[in-house]
């Protein structure tokens, strides 16, 4: 695929990761690799374990084995502050968004860890504190515009519609100027001019700002048109891991989603 | 008509971020402030200065901390009136123990202790959330009310606990009047309020709320959640703790650690809900109704006594007090769970279109 | 030792008064996850009327029986007004109402009966039990073993109406899962009116119990929040937990007060237990019989 920006080197590399919950295995041995400003996709049936993946990759979960290797830097386990710090920046399959704040105010909360001055300067709105709101408050209007979402600056997130919520959701990670982007089903319910303008956003975020792409998606259309390279899971364990189309011909996937019976 | 914003045009982000964007908003606070900083003090009466003004603003000011803590970081909190405890009896030691001890300095000193005290309770807020954390606050309710009692330090030894306050000066103006309490409480409380419309406006407010409405994504996007919490107990602790203080040395005078029960945390609650939870603004119309409330009942019981020409027993009007808080309680929450602040909002809102609602 | 054992057992049964109370909020939390914090207010409301009316002369099985009846309407009364319209509302918003419904409860009864105390009488003498004194030394009371039989029973009568009938399966059903209960035909609000109702009826127990231990009063309702400690340690859902929290608080309590009190100048009652259930928290979150929880996201 044409992209601005070639891809890199190793960004991400996940080594031999397990994670249970009491008896069940989320994650069974699972291992991978992003590469800088690549669109990386996991895809799977459900229950296969994509959504912890991310979230062993944001330090929500703290996975029973394994490393995780972010810009050079081995980890046991993440913490999802640390992460946060690193770059690696979060969307949610269910939104998450913080409902009683609006539009600005939550994508204003994804800069939190940009902002310097103490509380005393924010409650004295001394020069500091008001010159980083100003300076954030520029920074965060250019992803309201780049995301088309200025019209509903001021509206609490809660009256929104679904689609654009999660459009939200999106300027909110965006707002942390992140390093890595890690998507948990953009796309889920949305109708079809919803989901182009989605992958269209996703595409613009990769190509414009450079950033890595790990997405979570059901959709298969979507998955092969943007991403560069997938990884197939299944009952926790990777079974492929290639370009779309080398997956889809991949004869271990083709059986996860149609259901061959496991021996 | 009148309340417009048309016209109004923004061509910065910083004259957009202003604490009141609109001018009818910025006309309306300047009045209301000339009202209660040189009307009321010329001209209100000794009896709503010293027994309804000044403890309105007091517990306006206790609203506003439990709503820093409840309404906007969403930690429950029952133990509000422990911390304006912590704050009454340490203004009045550091009054008592460090000679020259300027009065708002003691303020100081008591609402920086009700905060120590307030992180100490909030450190179990990191582990657990919601109803248990509830139920937490009540032990820092019951433990400070029982540390007061049974530590003779706190009330410099007094029997049964009780404290006077001290006369108070400020750069030699001496403070005992009502118009001077009531000026002192007034100023404390203003500069209080727009620091917390400040702070809820910028980093912390947001990460507060962010805690609040979706905890799992606030840490997500970085947000420390130990710091943010226990901020969060500490600031608010520190408005009811310079409360605390001003209610002892404002209002009341003469103290005794049973001024600080359980009661009296419900009732700052019921003020945080009836006026909105997360609005400064509610802090202050809750309070407003709640102060002026039994006033009103008892006004209406009078005319009642009047017209039937009977005598109902103080024990027939306060328990009907009782019931009537806890029915309102109960209707706003199912009505109008943001409470009055929200209904003023919609009301602003209606105005704004008005005379074409559509 | 002897007077140790004496303390402790007196703490024990003291502590079944808490369960008392405790097992009424963990039934309402358990089918609809309301935390009643008016719990403490029903059981001063119960024993207020029960004793009002014995006061004025009537057959103690008649008052019972009016009072059981009073108990179940209002019980019903409450969930039909307070807590159906407050339906999907976050759970601290239910906790409010309660506090709400605390005063109005108070209120109400006071408005009703008059608020000063009153003596309760069952029967069933507050008096040590005669060989246990006589041979050990111990003093035990009656009333307080008697207390301790009908929480039993009452333990006993709801693990069989929970684990044995039909409404039972659909009362766990509902507690599991309010969504699902209704895809398969529960009836969401009968079983919440049930459950109000039981829960008034175990009020009333409780008013009773208490209602002859310390009078029937005001400061009951405080007495009544005990049952929270109780609450934390046992987890809000586990009726064997409110049994054993109970227990636990009651001898710790008690022992403190007497070993610890006399150094740090008494009346450590008032918040030993709650600074217990505190630390206890810390070490584990969600309680002696409490499933650990996992955030799903």
């Amino acid at each position: 695929m044409d992209r601005g920006r070639p891809v890199g080197e190793v960004l991400l590399s996940v080594e031999g990761v397990s994670l249970a919950f009491g008896g069940v295995k989320a994650l069974n041995g699972v291992s991978f690799d992003v590469y800088q400003h690549e669109v990386r996709a996991i895809i799977g049936p459900n229950g296969a374990g994509k959504s912890s993946m991310l979230n062993v990759l944001n330090g929500v979960y703290h996975p029973n084995q394994g490393t995780i290797r972010f810009r050079g830097e081995e980890f046991r386990d993440m913490d999802s502050h640390h992460a946060a710090k690193l770059g690696i920046a979060r969307t949610f399959q269910n939104i998450a968004l913080f409902k009683g704040m609006t539009v600005l105010d939550n994508v204003m909360t994804g800069r939190n860890l940009k902002i310097r001055c103490t509380f005393l300067e924010q409650a004295l709105w001394l020069g500091r504190a008001r010159r980083e709101e100003l300076e954030h408050r520029h920074a965060v209007e250019e992803i309201i515009d780049f995301l088309e979402i200025q019209h509903i600056r001021k509206t609490p997130v809660g009256r929104l519609p679904y689609g654009l919520q999660k459009r939200v959701e999106l300027a909110r990670a965006l707002a942390a100027e992140p390093v890595m982007l890690l998507l948990d089903e953009p796309m889920a319910g949305m109708n079809l001019e919803e989901k182009q303008d989605m992958c269209r956003f996703i595409l613009d975020v990769n190509d414009h700002y450079g950033t890595t792409i790990v997405l979570i998606e059901h959709d298969m259309g979507v998955v092969m048109d943007i991403s560069d390279r997938v990884v197939v899971l299944d009952y926790g364990r990777k079974i492929a891991d290639g370009t779309p189309t080398e997956v889809r011909g991949d004869q271990k996937v083709i059986d996860a989603y149609l259901g061959v019976a496991h021996a | 008509m009148l309340y417009r914003e048309a016209g109004q045009f923004k061509s910065t982000y910083a004259q957009d971020q202003q604490i009141f964007p609109i001018l009818q908003d910025r006309i309306g606070m300047a009045v209301l402030l000339v009202i209660a900083f040189v009307a009321v003090p010329l001209f209100g009466d000794q009896y709503w200065l010293s027994a309804i003004l000044t403890p309105f603003l007091v517990l306006a000011l206790a609203t506003l901390g439990l709503n820093i803590l409840t309404g906007y970081a969403g930690q429950l909190s029952l133990g509000t009136a422990a911390f304006m405890a912590v704050g009454a009896f340490m203004a009045y030691n550091a009054m008592l123990r460090i000679p020259h001890m300027p009065i708002l300095g003691a303020f100081a000193i008591g609402g920086l202790c009700a905060a120590a005290v307030g992180l100490v309770f909030g450190l179990p807020s990191l582990r657990i959330k919601g109803l248990y954390l509830a139920v937490a606050t009540l032990a820092c309710q019951f433990f400070v009310l029982w540390a007061i009692n049974r530590i003779g330090w706190f009330s410099n030894h007094s029997s049964s606990g009780v404290i006077t306050a001290q006369r108070m000066e400020i750069l030699g103006y001496p403070i005992d009047t009502p118009a001077a309490k009531y000026l002192l409480t007034l100023s404390v409380v203003a500069v209080m309020a727009l620091a917390a419309k400040n702070l809820m406006r910028s980093e912390t407010g947001h990460a507060f709320m962010a805690v609040r409405d979706m905890d799992v994504a606030a840490s997500v996007i970085g947000i420390p959640m130990m710091k943010t919490k226990l901020l969060a107990f500490a600031i608010s602790s520190f408005y009811c703790g310079v409360a605390g203080a001003m209610y002892a040395f404002c209002y009341l005078g003469t103290v005794e650690p049973e001024a600080f029960v359980l009661d009296l945390s419900f009732r700052v609650l019921f003020m945080m809900i009836i006026g909105g939870a997360g609005s400064i603004l509610g802090s202050f119309l809750g309070a407003g109704f709640i102060t002026l409330f039994p006033i009103f009942l008892n006004l209406a019981s009078k005319s009642l006594e009047n017209a039937l020409g009977i005598e109902l027993s103080h024990a027939l009007v306060s328990n009907t007090e009782a019931v009537i808080f806890g029915a309102l309680i109960i209707f706003f929450l199912i009505v109008e769970p943001y409470g009055l602040a929200r209904l003023w909002q919609i009301g602003k809102e209606k105005l704004r279109l008005w005379p074409f609602p559509h | 030792m002897n007077f140790f054992i004496e303390v402790f057992v007196g703490g024990l049964l003291a502590g079944v008064m808490y369960s008392l109370v405790a097992l009424g909020f963990v039934i309402i939390f358990k089918a609809s996850g309301v935390f009643n914090f008016a719990q403490g207010s029903l059981v001063f409301f119960a024993a207020l009327t029960f004793v009002s009316l014995l006061e004025r002369g009537w057959n103690i099985w008649l008052a019972l029986a009016v009072t059981l009846v009073a108990m179940v309407v209002l019980g019903m009364l409450i969930e039909r007004t307070v807590l159906r319209p407050l339906v999907n509302q976050p759970p601290i918003t239910l906790l409010m109402a309660t506090i709400g419904l605390t005063f109005v409860l108070e209120g109400v009864s006071q408005l009703m009966w008059g608020s000063q105390p009153h003596g309760l009488e069952l029967g069933i003498p507050d008096v040590p039990i005669e060989w246990l004194s006589d041979k050990w030394n111990i003093n035990v009371s009656q009333f307080d073993l008697f207390a301790a039989f009908v929480a039993g029973v009452l333990v006993a009568v709801l693990a069989v109406l929970t684990q044995k009938t039909r409404i039972g399966r659909a009362l766990r059903a509902v507690a599991d899962d309010h969504q699902a209960a209704l895809a398969v035909g529960i009836p969401l609000q009968h079983i919440w009116a049930i459950v109000w109702a039981v829960a008034g009826f175990v009020a009333l127990v409780a008013g009773l119990m208490w209602g002859v231990r310390n009078g029937v009063q005001y400061a009951l309702t405080f007495t009544a929040l005990k049952a929270l400690p109780v609450l934390i340690l046992g987890g809000f859902e586990s009726i064997a937990g409110a049994i054993v929290g109970g227990l636990i608080i009651g001898a710790s309590e008690k022992l403190a007060e007497v070993y610890l009190g006399p150094y740090v100048g008494g009346g450590i009652e008032s918040w030993f237990a709650y600074v217990v259930a505190l630390l206890f928290l810390l070490v584990r979150p969600e309680g002696l019989f409490g499933e650990k929880i996992i955030d799903r996201v």
